[in-house]
């Protein structure tokens, strides 16, 4: 056989490193890995916030940011971005959360930014998911911040796939896909000129199921919207919105009483709720090992408009 | 059970793409991704919806890591796509990497973690320069081992002689590149063939698949160790200083090269004080032995003055303290480099001005030989004199991946401008 041209004694009886890394698993790494970036990052830099929205992956990177730097506090605050179209149950734990840790939080508010005229109010019921840019990159500069922490995984989306963990943002919050920085072994550099900014994701790696199993292994708290619950929904494009004060049937829609559970959390007026009868960690993790529909597939009209209607808002400088 | 067998790790290879734009890179990874049901009935629909929209056939996967707009004008990669599969056998992080010469600071980027170059190669073209630059590149990054598909066999009748002269390209670059194993296998990404489904197109071809080498490859030199040596040593570059209630203080950084463990004799560098580790805490709390690839929090049983930037590492064994010192640069930027240019260099967790002292060769890709250089170009690599500001603890890259590898970055800008690894390439002669 001729395809075969150079062969060494195969290393995986003999390589030493994989007798070391016996007694880890690949849980262990990602969460060291996250952990390292947010050590980096925080050194590097000299004004970071961490992004907290209440949801799953966001859950975990408060968490891995505690075990961080424990027995010390957070060495930046967090800051939830608001839009005002919130699940109670979403608001609750987060403050909770906070309050539990003793840390600093910040709220950005969109309805600010539409009293203030920095964007225009869609009016009721309208989608505030895109607002949030402004009010993000408006908060990012009153605070003077130079990082940002998000809870973004490169599985989520094509365009995230592409990203970089520390990811560049110009003076204007812009993200240019086609100029990133160079970003080789786990040399992770944050130095930035004033009014620039970096987004910093230390969960890049980590998959909807790693979140799951460390959710888990961690028993990290979470909202109690992504366990099953009954509630009232309309389908709308094929997904289930949640009845709220944002959200009501419209002509030849109709209200529905369901068993469910939300895949992931956002603005109200977009995030879908999928039908579920999992009430534990367990059985969580068999539906998303299942499933065959991605996350944000299922639960995310704001990626429907377009086929890069996510690097198009990152672009402009969202998550 | 929901956790992972420890073997898991083991078991989890990082692969990244290697060759030259247009040969079907992103294509060969669309097709693994495919025939392994790693895509979700969404994933799949909105590729076959874009598919349709942009006139390019039913289903083109390279769309499935071209995820960019620009990427889908105009059928290239941009930037590196991170992709996450698994087989029943195995679990996978993939980088697929631009093959465009333009972009060849991105592929570095995706190869710098690989544990294996999956090598792409047009059958009807044979190897181009540019897929010699990547390889090259790759090798330099300390990949060791390679799958090459000899791709678009379809368009040549699965022609033997076009898989040969594949063969004897890719044999005596490899050679010379110091690649432990390679293996090429003749398929057709666009029809399927030998990626994950085995094909009788090819008779004269009774090895593996691209999935079942890929299965089988070996795993963990980057993941597991960082170093890829058998005689790495323990390092601990300190990332951060944690106080502790009612005083003292513990060392935070991940541990590398090999486990540190309670009671080791370890040196604290660049000061070359001794001490042993006390105590060592983990995210999962304390520990006697913290493996390779661990974030930890050290404490010692001295108490000297440790700050971030310091590494501490095993007393039997010694990085060298310099402040000079040569290297191999991968150079990313459009202004040329030449001696005296003044940078900040980065290396682990420490960071110092630094000058390119001397510039001592540059490689010519086509030869594989190092020629002397008065400068070095967009995507050039060479050889260069180092001095810095403040002494660095180094190992050589071939020693240890992290302690021997470190990137200078522009000081108006702040954008990345090199790749460095320290000491020189060897290269075998032909």
């Amino acid at each position: 056989m001729n395809h075969i041209l150079v062969i060494k004694p195969p290393m995986a009886e003999t390589h030493p490193h994989n007798r070391q890394i016996m007694g880890v698993d690949s849980i262990d790494l990602l969460e060291s890995q996250a952990i390292f970036i947010l050590r980096e990052v925080a050194a590097e830099c000299e004004r970071p916030v961490l992004l907290f929205s209440g949801g799953k992956d966001s859950a975990v990177l408060l968490h891995l940011a505690v075990k961080a730097f424990a027995p010390g506090k957070l060495p930046f605050p967090v800051m939830h971005v608001d839009t005002g179209h919130n699940f109670q149950e979403v608001l609750d734990y987060r403050d909770e959360r906070v309050a539990e840790l003793g840390e600093r939080l910040i709220v950005a508010s969109v309805q600010e930014s539409i009293d203030n005229g920095r964007v225009l109010d869609p009016g009721p019921g309208g989608m505030r998911n895109r607002l949030q840019t402004t009010t993000l990159l408006d908060a990012i500069q009153s605070n003077n911040f130079d990082a940002a922490f998000g809870g973004a995984r490169r599985d989520e989306d094509k365009a995230r796939a592409k990203e970089r963990v520390l990811s560049f943002r110009d003076a204007f919050g812009q993200w240019d896909p086609r100029a990133q920085r160079p970003e080789l072994w786990q040399l992770y550099q944050g130095k930035v000129n004033p009014g620039e900014h970096l987004r910093c994701f230390p969960l890049s790696d980590w998959t909807e199921l790693d979140i799951w199993r460390y959710i888990e292994r961690e028993n990290v708290a979470l909202p109690t919207i992504y366990f099953a619950h009954e509630r009232d929904v309309i389908e709308r494009d094929g997904m289930l919105l949640a009845l709220s004060e944002w959200v009501s049937p419209r002509d030849g829609e109709s209200i529905r009483r369901e068993t469910v559970r939300f895949r992931t959390v956002g603005d109200a007026t977009c995030t879908g709720a999928v039908l579920s009868d999992a009430t534990s960690f367990e059985q969580i993790i068999l539906e998303v090992a299942g499933s065959r529909i991605s996350e944000r597939g299922a639960t995310r009209a704001d990626d429907r408009f377009s086929e890069s209607a996510m690097e198009d808002r990152k672009r402009e400088g969202y998550f | 059970m929901t956790t992972q067998a420890p073997e898991d790790l083991v078991k989890l290879l990082r692969f990244a793409t290697v060759g030259s734009v247009d040969d079907g890179k992103s294509t060969v990874i669309g097709r693994l991704l495919f025939d392994t049901k790693q895509l979700f009935d969404d994933q799949v629909d909105a590729v076959a919806s874009a598919s349709r929209n942009r006139g390019v056939g039913e289903m083109d996967l390279s769309f499935i890591t071209d995820g960019l707009r620009a990427e889908r004008e105009q059928g290239i990669t941009i930037d590196v796509a991170y992709r996450y599969a698994s087989t029943p056998k195995r679990k996978f992080v993939i980088a697929d990497c631009p093959g465009h010469v333009q972009y060849t600071s991105n592929m570095a980027t995706g190869a710098s973690t690989a544990d294996l170059a999956l090598v792409v190669v047009d059958a009807t073209a044979g190897v181009k320069e540019q897929t010699r630059r990547h390889l090259c590149i790759a090798a330099l990054l300390g990949v060791r081992q390679i799958i090459v598909c000899a791709n678009k066999m379809d368009l040549v009748d699965w022609d033997q002689g076009a898989y040969d002269r594949v063969v004897t390209e890719i044999e005596s670059l490899a050679k010379r590149l110091h690649i432990a194993s390679a293996l090429v296998v003749p398929i057709s990404a666009l029809l399927g063939d030998n990626v994950v489904e085995a094909s009788t197109a090819a008779p004269y071809y009774d090895g593996p698949t691209v999935l079942e080498a890929l299965e089988a490859a070996p795993a963990g030199e980057w993941a597991g160790a960082h170093g890829g040596n058998e005689d790495a040593a323990t390092r601990l570059p300190v990332q951060w200083i944690l106080r502790q209630p009612g005083g003292g203080r513990t060392y935070a950084g991940m541990v590398d090269g090999a486990p540190l463990s309670v009671g080791e004799a370890v040196t604290v560098l660049p000061a070359g004080l001794s001490t042993t580790v006390k105590a060592i805490a983990t995210p999962a709390g304390p520990v006697e032995i913290a493996q390779v690839g661990i974030s930890v929090a050290v404490d010692l049983a001295d108490d000297f003055d440790v700050s971030r930037g310091d590494i501490i590492v095993g007393s039997d064994d010694l990085p060298t303290v310099t402040s000079e010192f040569e290297a191999t640069l991968c150079w990313f930027s459009l202004k040329a480099l030449t001696p005296g240019s003044r940078f900040r260099l980065k290396h682990t967790t420490r960071s110092t001005p630094a000058i390119v002292a001397l510039l001592d060769s540059v490689l010519n890709i086509n030869e594989l030989s190092l020629e002397p250089t008065a400068s070095l170009e967009l995507n050039h690599i060479g050889v260069a004199t180092i001095k810095t500001a403040s002494p660095l603890a180094l190992d050589t890259y071939s020693h240890n991946r992290i302690t021997g590898s470190f990137v200078l970055i522009d000081e108006v800008t702040n954008i990345t401008v090199a790749a460095g690894m320290v000491g020189a390439p060897t290269l075998i002669e032909p």
